[in-house]
């Protein structure tokens, strides 16, 4: 919105609708973060239903970081990792720090990763899963004072890279369509 | 709102991330000395959401049960061959049950034996799936005014659940045997030697330090153990299996990936408090 404010031209009258059309696109990225971080803890009752958790939220954060960084901000990050850390009984603080490592580096070679193809943006974003696994574990670990085995962590970081397709497809339509606020 | 020069916005843009970097140490730090705020918030955080997760139970529940009933008619024929086998098992089984019982109430008359307290209970719907990566609990819908207190035991229909660990307003959380943070005092049933049951966040739990000259049996029945005063002596848990590596595991006997309704039982216990959340050093207290 600020940027659009900025730019000459001419453009149609900010009525309620608009503003709240405007806003609902802005807060679409954050909105449907933890909608879907909500989802995974509804009893479908898959196995290994508890590792959906940080698979999705590691998906949405970064991708949202990559795109729209406008409407995934630090305080944002941060507040998704809070509740990641309670809805993951994880020790907190946790969350927090994973999620904002990884926005920070999404943002430093946001270049490099929009700027190449699909497969190199799947490739790059296991590398962070498995970093943002060892991260988690490490610090889990540290927190408790025990090492805690490493297959969740492993098994953890395969399946955010192994969703990631499947969501950042859907994202991708969102990003084009109803998040959009240019279309507002 | 304060106008700022742009210069001046671009430097507080800069330092929000690493002011958050920092804060979320901060909230490490917190959350190490005030372990209580954590537990609180989540079970607030539960507490919201377990009206909406019970709302979704019931279609979601349907949605199975169909899945589930078209798949049972392909097996219709196998199943029913197996079950009217098993039922005839069962039978002689009852009748020699009937039997046991008949004379387990003569004995104990003769011993002037003083029965053990009927335990009271609630029964409580899973309504999610309340532990993460490293945690393996459930979480339970138990309405308002419900009297479930920290450490109280969880059964289903088969045998042994975990222990109630978190109470909320609604809700209550319960740690599972199979939990990095369960330790069970067990009885190994054919030779009544103590053991523990460690809990590795796989599928079956390990068992420890049992007494010299009694090594577990495959397929020995494995139960609860009066001692420490934590659990009612013999409820059963599951049956002994040796693992790949030659560790002897327990099967649960509870359907613990799948569970939908589990009894809380209240014996009245007040020996060593159940294990918490992660990040709590449970095992000090054991030492």
């Amino acid at each position: 919105m600020a940027r659009a404010a900025q730019t000459p031209g001419i453009r149609p009258r900010l009525t309620l609708g608009r503003r709240l059309d405007i806003a609902a696109r802005h807060a679409f990225p954050a909105g449907c973060t933890v909608l879907l971080m909500l989802l995974t803890e509804t009893p479908f009752g898959i196995a290994d239903q508890a590792t959906l958790l940080p698979a999705v939220t590691l998906t949405c954060v970064y991708f949202w970081s990559l795109f729209r960084p406008d409407a995934m901000p630090p305080p944002v990050v941060f507040l998704i990792g809070l509740l990641f850390d309670l809805l993951g009984y994880l020790p907190l603080g946790v969350g927090p720090l994973t999620l904002l490592v990884v926005h920070g580096l999404v943002l430093r070679w946001q270049r490099l990763l929009t700027t190449q193809g699909f497969g190199f943006g799947w490739l790059a974003f296991a590398g962070f899963a498995a970093a943002a696994a060892a991260l988690g574990w490490t610090l889990t670990s540290v927190l408790s004072f025990r090492l805690l085995p490493l297959g969740p962590a492993l098994f953890e970081a395969l399946l955010a890279a192994a969703l990631y397709p499947a969501l950042a497809i859907l994202f991708i339509r969102a990003h084009r369509t109803v998040a959009d606020p240019e279309r507002a | 709102m304060i106008r700022l020069s742009i210069q001046a916005r671009q430097a507080l843009a800069k330092l929000t991330l690493p002011v958050l970097i920092a804060a979320s140490f901060g909230l490490m730090l917190l959350g190490k000395a005030d372990a209580l705020l954590a537990e609180h918030a989540r079970m607030m955080l539960a507490d919201g959401l377990a009206p909406i997760y019970l709302a979704l139970a019931g279609p979601l529940g349907d949605l199975r049960d169909t899945v589930a009933g078209a798949t049972d008619l392909w097996e219709l024929r196998a199943d029913n061959a197996r079950l009217r086998d098993e039922n005839e098992r069962l039978r002689r089984w009852q009748s020699i049950a009937l039997a046991l019982d008949a004379e387990n109430q003569r004995l104990k008359a003769n011993l002037q034996w003083i029965p053990d307290p009927a335990p009271s209970y609630v029964t409580a719907r899973v309504v999610a799936d309340a532990g993460g990566v490293y945690a393996k609990a459930v979480l339970l819908s138990v309405g308002p005014n419900h009297g479930v207190r920290k450490g109280e035991i969880a059964l289903d229909e088969r045998g042994l659940v975990g222990r109630v660990t978190e109470v909320g307003a609604r809700t209550a959380r319960v740690l599972l045997l199979t939990d990095l943070n369960s330790r069970i005092p067990v009885i190994l049933e054919n030779s009544r030697a103590h053991a523990i049951l460690v809990g590795t966040n796989g599928a079956r739990p390990r068992l420890t330090y049992w007494a010299e000259g009694a090594m577990p049996q495959e397929g020995e029945r494995v139960v609860t153990s009066a001692e420490a005063s934590a659990f009612p002596a013999n409820l059963p848990i599951g049956t002994v299996h040796f693992s790949a590596a030659n560790v002897p595991e327990v099967v649960p006997a509870a359907m613990l990936d799948r569970l939908e309704i589990v009894r809380i039982f209240d014996y009245g216990l007040s020996g060593v408090a159940a294990p918490e959340a992660p990040g709590r050093q449970p095992e000090r207290r054991w030492r």
